[in-house]
């Protein structure tokens, strides 16, 4: 696969009354045609800002943006532009135009370069019929539900025909059923069309759902990057495990419970998913384990099921559980509070 | 004053109080608009930021709205007479009436803009819009209820200032509420003509507000 859109060394740096701010420090990141891209980070992180330097909303002060071979900041005004219609991007709030028209929001990047009107319509007629939404053509965003607001800025961002979709929190003023839906057809639209995407989130639930990779940021840095399974098999680092844990308050009582015992993080997938590995523990090594925290997980389109246990005390019995553990392959690490 | 003589005068005031009032508006929107854009479009978080003219021209709008209407009035004499041929009569209000609607208007109009929802001006540029495509495809229609109340506002202000045109030799009712009630003790008069411009004030309130309502889509 080829890079579509290439970040190297990029920072931005506000300048405000108060001094300035440094909101991103040199983030250096490929993306690849074709694939979803998720990035995490708790807010503040510098995620906003990120994705809207990919597509020039806010200039980076260093490094550069590189789509398609060109570098951004060296384009003129009128090219830029004509490269931001080949990245479309939808936002938390949606943005629709609220006085017009589901059809004539659709139709808006179409009239911007001066599409034939009733070309410009039918083509938005065929996006609406992709979302699910033909037969609200004549609606107001007034009159929709937010998933529905969603669905009709899916359709305009398809509108232009561009090869990468920037999510910026695209579903975080979703509920949870809404989310799932609008995660689908953003996946839908990805393997149908080849578009690629890039998911800018907080939920680690967005990135399980439907990226390929994810990079994680955690104040203006790129913590770690690669594929989701790796990055939720074996975090290299403590914002890694924090957003793969969960939330914040969930992430403290799990801490709480631990403190100084010694814990491990256990990953159940493929041949490990589904085998009663805790019971088959427990009676080979003869010692029981605390069980703290578990969910499961699509990964990647797999599931996968995650465990937090706390060992005996006894270091033998410590020692035996770790044995056991990597005959059977599966895979764990130590979590430290 | 009986009746059969009140009726035509009245008539001809409200004629020519609506006619200073519709022109004089008419103009200063024409003005007034595009100024409130420029306003918008060149502050620091507008869509093409340029200082100083923001600035120079935000000074000069206000220095117009300071200069109290009476006395524009004087000194514009020698504009009028250039423009509209005469300084006196209906007529020769219209040019510092216009002078003084028009800044007011840049502000409504850029209070206005300043409502649109940023969101959208960024989901725009992210479409690969230009400025000028952001200003008459997004800004402008986003912010047209607004705008038509601000309308309302602006044209019961002009009423209001028309009853000036006395100064100018000029007609409509105020000049009548002032001539015959004020000068020659006619109370009758005065009040007929005062209660008409609080009628005609009431029905263009009514009518720009209800079609602000009607066109906002956001309500529905």
């Amino acid at each position: 696969m080829s890079v579509i859109i290439e970040l190297k060394g990029m920072g931005k740096t506000f300048t405000t009354s108060n001094g300035s701010v440094t909101a991103l420090d040199d983030i250096n990141l490929q993306i690849e045609k074709g694939e979803i891209f998720g990035i995490i980070g708790l807010s503040g992180a510098g995620k906003s800002t990120l994705v809207r330097c990919i597509n020039f909303l806010e200039e980076p002060t260093s490094g550069s943006v590189i789509f398609k071979g060109k570098n951004l900041g060296t384009l003129s005004q009128k090219d830029l532009r004509a490269s931001r219609r080949e990245m479309s991007m939808i936002f938390q709030q949606f943005n629709l135009l609220e006085q017009r028209n589901v059809l004539r929001n659709v139709t808006f990047p179409l009239e911007l370069v001066k599409t034939d009107r009733k070309k410009a319509e039918e083509k938005a007629m065929q996006l609406l019929k992709i979302v699910g939404l033909d037969d609200r053509a004549k609606a107001y965003p007034s009159q929709l539900s937010g998933g529905q607001k969603q669905r009709v800025a899916i359709a305009r961002a398809l509108a232009s025909d561009p090869e990468v979709i920037l999510c910026d929190e695209a579903t975080s003023a979703l509920d949870p059923k809404t989310t799932k839906q609008i995660l689908e057809l953003l996946k839908k639209i990805n393997k149908e069309m080849g578009v690629t995407v890039i998911v800018i989130t907080h939920e680690m639930k967005v990135i399980e759902a439907i990226c390929d990779k994810v990079a994680i940021i955690d104040s203006s840095h790129i913590a770690e990057t690669g594929p989701v399974s790796q990055i939720f098999a074996s975090p290299k680092t403590p914002i890694g495990r924090r957003l793969i844990l969960g939330d914040d308050s969930r992430h403290d009582e799990i801490h709480e419970h631990l403190e100084g015992a010694r814990k491990l993080r256990l990953v159940f997938e493929g041949s490990t998913y589904g085998e009663p590995i805790i019971s088959a523990l427990s009676k080979q090594c003869n010692a029981s384990v605390n069980i703290v925290f578990a969910n499961l997980n699509q990964v990647e389109g797999r599931t996968v099921g995650q465990m937090v246990i706390e060992l005996p005390e006894d270091s033998i019995q410590q020692a035996d559980i770790i044995s056991f553990l990597k005959a059977r392959a599966v895979k764990f690490e130590e979590v430290k509070s | 004053m009986s009746f059969s003589q009140m009726v035509p005068l009245m008539w001809k005031g409200i004629l020519e109080t609506l006619y200073m009032t519709v022109v004089s508006t008419g103009l200063a929107y024409v003005l007034g608009i595009p100024l409130g854009v420029i306003l918008i479009v060149t502050d620091a978080d507008g869509v093409n930021p340029i200082k100083p003219v923001h600035d120079v021209l935000g000074v000069i709008i206000n220095v117009f709205r300071s200069v109290p209407f009476i006395i524009l009035l004087f000194l514009m004499l020698p504009v009028t007479k250039a423009l509209v041929g005469t300084q006196i009569g209906s007529i020769a209000i219209i040019p510092p009436l216009t002078a003084s609607a028009a800044p007011y208007i840049a502000r409504m109009v850029e209070s206005s803009l300043k409502e649109v929802d940023r969101g959208v001006i960024e989901a725009a540029k992210s479409m690969g819009a230009s400025p000028w495509q952001i200003v008459y495809k997004v800004l402008l229609p986003e912010a047209k209820p607004s705008l038509l109340i601000g309308a309302a506002i602006v044209m019961t202000t002009v009423l209001g200032y028309t009853a000036m045109a006395g100064m100018t030799g000029g007609g409509g009712l105020g000049a009548i509420a002032a001539n015959y009630g004020y000068y020659r003790w006619q109370m009758g008069v005065m009040l007929v003509a005062t209660f008409l411009l609080i009628l005609i004030t009431q029905i263009i309130q009514e009518v720009w507000m209800r079609s602000a309502n009607a066109i906002d889509k956001r309500r529905k």
